[in-house]
């Protein structure tokens, strides 16, 4: 947690000695507030004080990367509890889980998720990692699996074993990959720490008994100088999870607890009976602080639908994606092609280009600077009106790309179609449909007449 | 090691709470009155569980998704058919849409909508919300009928919007109904409805509200965010922003293309019915965990999930 002026200046030596190149000590406590400068630049802070300056300038949370490479996961480093407080940094991991009990089963579903990707407001969404599970027990098999995965999805991994002599050998053969290791508890702790030091790799812990012992274990890991720690609080059903993620991450943000200062991870799967079920519980948890969520069944019909959530989650409240003003062409337009307005919010530009795409019109689609607002958000805020409609025709040169001279506005905004009438007297004002979906059987019905 | 210090927040405000039905020989259902975050039993108290509703219309719904149409099949010919299978299938509420009354839909008037909700109202015990087409002139007139019709049974009638809340209002205070008051997606406009309804004379717990439901990939974050504001301002101790919340999750969920579309999808976005269930449930789970009180849904199967997880998260 940020320190006051004042607090840092507590640990400074109050000698005003100026070498720092401040008049006063607290005059530097107030410039390292605002992170203007370093602490190194004084020369006689304590070592104690030193020591509890750093501590207060680590994030509540600690980044902790999983994987190498273009696709590797960065999870952690949330500042809040509430994504309109600023917002999510470092969006849930979404993992499927295999098991080493069917090597070739879990080397094609590996592979197949990780050639997963769909399309959405323009981004490419995929499937974040897999996860083996030593579900055999036997070591060999472990290895196998894992080489196998390793060769189909060259995606980051979990190693997912109770036994140190298994993940030891799988270590052996994938530690490159920075894999997380899965994980350490009460009764493997020490040695799954030392393969952790040994190959340089994250590790979870697990503890089912409590946060007490949660805390408890990720304190020894910390203790014995692994940084890289994620945590299962072992809450698996709807309610226990919520809780114990809502309380791992207040004991993080609020108290600056280190000890429960780390991403978490979930399994949804082990907390429900069905793909749906754990559909659902998966959708809760990338809701409410899940960094890492390992789902057993890998379908596009539920990968889709949770990136989307994902994505709107994480989405920066302060900043709605937003398309560049402009006018865009759907199919290939010509001068007698419908011709519709809207705003550049991002989303509202994808549903309606995707209707129009359907609906089989090549069409003029005109997008409007709106700040990235929707269409009734944006006219609400007169950052949608006919004056920025009518400027937007004559400045992308509209009256020379159609020759109807016809210009098709939302229905939610069709109080506009006067004043438009007056801003453009030579234009035909048409009120569109006010869903984008209904965009399709208007064009059928009144611009092919 | 000291055992783990978890930060209890202290609330001062709470969820104000409205009783669906209960009158009139209609079952009760009490949602609102908990001084928590959603689920958040560790810190306060939550007296209801959110509950789950389920749409149904006046008219088969020609352009619902194939899914929808297959599911309900036959019933969705009589309201009150549609009803009574709502409740088997699980609804706590039934919210009735008057869609026929729309301009483009029929554009029927207030003796067909007394016709469909007393089929309702005989149909089936539980509460029930009734919704006119969202078309302000025709939402006065038909919901006016609804209100005479059920009078005295508490009904929750919407949408109350800024145009229209003081006929809205008035009805329901003539004859004891609940009024929905709907604002999109703003948390000022949100409050400033409820004072309107306030200062007409309409008791707090007669009012719920709907702050407007984005879809999943369709608006959800704005959503979700106006929601936990209202619920932080709500336990903060802002009465106007106390009211419990209703969303129409399906009505919003079912609309999108993820869902509605059965033909020329990309291969990524997998199968079609269980992407549609997923697409409803996530919104659906998303939004309770914002401080939702009544979600209303389209697909049974959704119900049956959403319902179990509300169980499972109040046993916690």
């Amino acid at each position: 947690m940020a320190l006051s002026g004042i607090e840092i200046y507590k640990f400074l030596p109050k000698t005003n000695c100026k070498e720092c190149g401040f008049p006063t000590c607290l005059a530097f406590a107030m410039k390292l507030a605002q992170k203007g400068i370093e602490l190194s630049k004084c020369p006689y802070v304590s070592d104690d004080g030193k020591k509890a300056l750093e501590a207060a300038a680590r994030p509540p949370i600690r980044l902790v990367t999983i994987g190498a490479g273009d696709r590797k996961i960065e999870v952690g480093n949330e500042t809040v509890m509430f994504r309109h407080e600023k917002t999510f940094f470092h969006p849930t991991g979404l993992v499927v889980r295999v098991k080493d009990s069917d090597a070739n089963a879990a080397a094609k579903t590996a592979g197949e998720a990780a050639a997963y990707s769909v399309e959405r407001v323009g981004l490419n969404l995929k499937v974040d990692g897999i996860a083996i599970e030593n579900a055999s027990g036997n070591a060999e098999a472990f290895v196998k699996c894992v080489e196998a995965v390793k060769a189909k999805a060259n995606i980051p991994l979990i190693l997912m074993s109770k036994d140190p002599k298994a993940m030891g050998q799988a270590l052996e053969k994938v530690a490159g990959n920075k894999p997380l290791i899965y994980a350490a508890t009460k009764d493997n702790c020490d040695q799954m720490a030392e393969l952790a030091k040994k190959h340089k790799c994250p590790i979870a812990v697990c503890a089912p008994e409590g946060l007490d012992a949660l805390a408890e274990l990720s304190k020894k890991l910390m203790d014995a100088g692994i940084e890289d720690i994620v945590l299962d609080p072992g809450a698996r059903d709807f309610g226990k999870s919520l809780t114990a993620l809502t309380q791992i991450r207040r004991a993080a943000i609020k108290k600056s607890f280190q000890p429960l200062g780390f991403p978490v991870i979930t399994f949804p799967g082990e907390g429900a009976s069905s793909v749906e079920e754990e559909a659902l519980l998966a959708a809760q948890q990338i809701a409410k602080y899940a960094s890492i969520v390992v789902l057993d069944h890998f379908s596009p019909s539920v990968f889709y639908p949770l990136l989307t959530l994902r994505l709107n989650v994480y989405t920066d409240p302060q900043k709605p994606i937003q398309m560049t003003p402009g006018v865009y062409e759907i199919g290939k337009p010509k001068a007698d092609s419908p011709l519709g307005v809207t705003t550049n919010f991002s989303l509202t530009y994808f549903s309606i280009a995707g209707e129009l795409e359907a609906s089989g019109f090549p069409s003029w689609l005109l997008v409007c600077d709106t700040e990235g607002l929707s269409v009734l958000t944006g006219w609400a805020a007169g950052k949608f009106d006919a004056d920025k409609i009518a400027k937007s025709i004559k400045q992308f040169g509209l009256a020379d790309k159609v020759s109807h001279h016809k210009l098709i506005i939302p229905g939610g905004v069709a109080v506009l179609r006067g004043e438009l009438e007056d801003e453009l007297p030579d234009w035909k004002i048409m009120v569109g449909p006010r869903e984008a979906v209904e965009v399709g059987s208007y064009l059928k019905q009144q611009w092919a007449k | 090691m000291s055992p783990v210090e978890v930060p209890i927040e202290k609330w001062t405000g709470k969820i104000s709470e409205v009783t669906l039905g209960g009158k009139g020989g209609r079952k009760g259902v009490t949602v609102g009155g908990e001084n928590t975050l959603p689920f958040l039993k560790f810190e306060g108290t939550i007296p209801h569980k959110p509950v789950v509703a389920i749409e149904i219309q006046d008219r088969k719904p020609e352009d619902w998704s194939p899914h929808l149409l297959s599911v309900w099949g036959s019933v969705m010919d009589d309201p009150g058919k549609w009803a009574k299978k709502a409740v088997e299938y699980g609804a706590d509420i039934v919210s009735l849409r008057l869609r026929s009354a729309h301009p483009e839909a029929g554009n029927t008037g207030a003796n067909e909508a007394k016709k469909s909700v007393e089929k309702v109202l005989s149909a089936v015990d539980v509460p029930l919300i009734v919704l006119g087409p969202n078309v302000v002139e025709k939402d006065n007139e038909v919901l006016a009928a609804a209100s005479e019709i059920g009078k005295g049974q508490r009904l929750a009638l919407g949408n109350c919007e800024e145009k229209n809340y003081r006929t809205i209002a008035a009805t329901c205070m003539a004859d004891n109904h609940i009024a929905i008051g709907h604002t999109p997606l703003d948390i000022n406009l949100a409050k400033q409805l409820n004072v309107l309804l306030s200062d007409m004379g309409l008791p707090t717990d007669s009012i719920l509200m709907d702050p407007d439901v984005g879809a999943l990939g369709y608006g959800l974050e704005y959503s979700y965010s106006v929601m936990e504001r209202l619920m932080l301002a709500a336990l903060g101790g802002d009465k106007m922003a106390a009211m419990p919340k209703v969303l129409n999750v399906g009505t919003e969920s079912w609309r999108q293309k993820e869902s509605k579309a059965t033909e020329g999808l990309p291969t990524s976005w997998g199968d079609h019915m269980q992407r549609a269930i997923v697409w409803e449930e996530a919104t659906a789970i998303a939004l309770l965990n914002t401080g939702a009180n009544i979600v209303v849904l389209r697909h049974p199967k959704t119900v049956e999930l959403v319902k179990a997880a509300i169980n499972k998260l109040m046993s916690a």
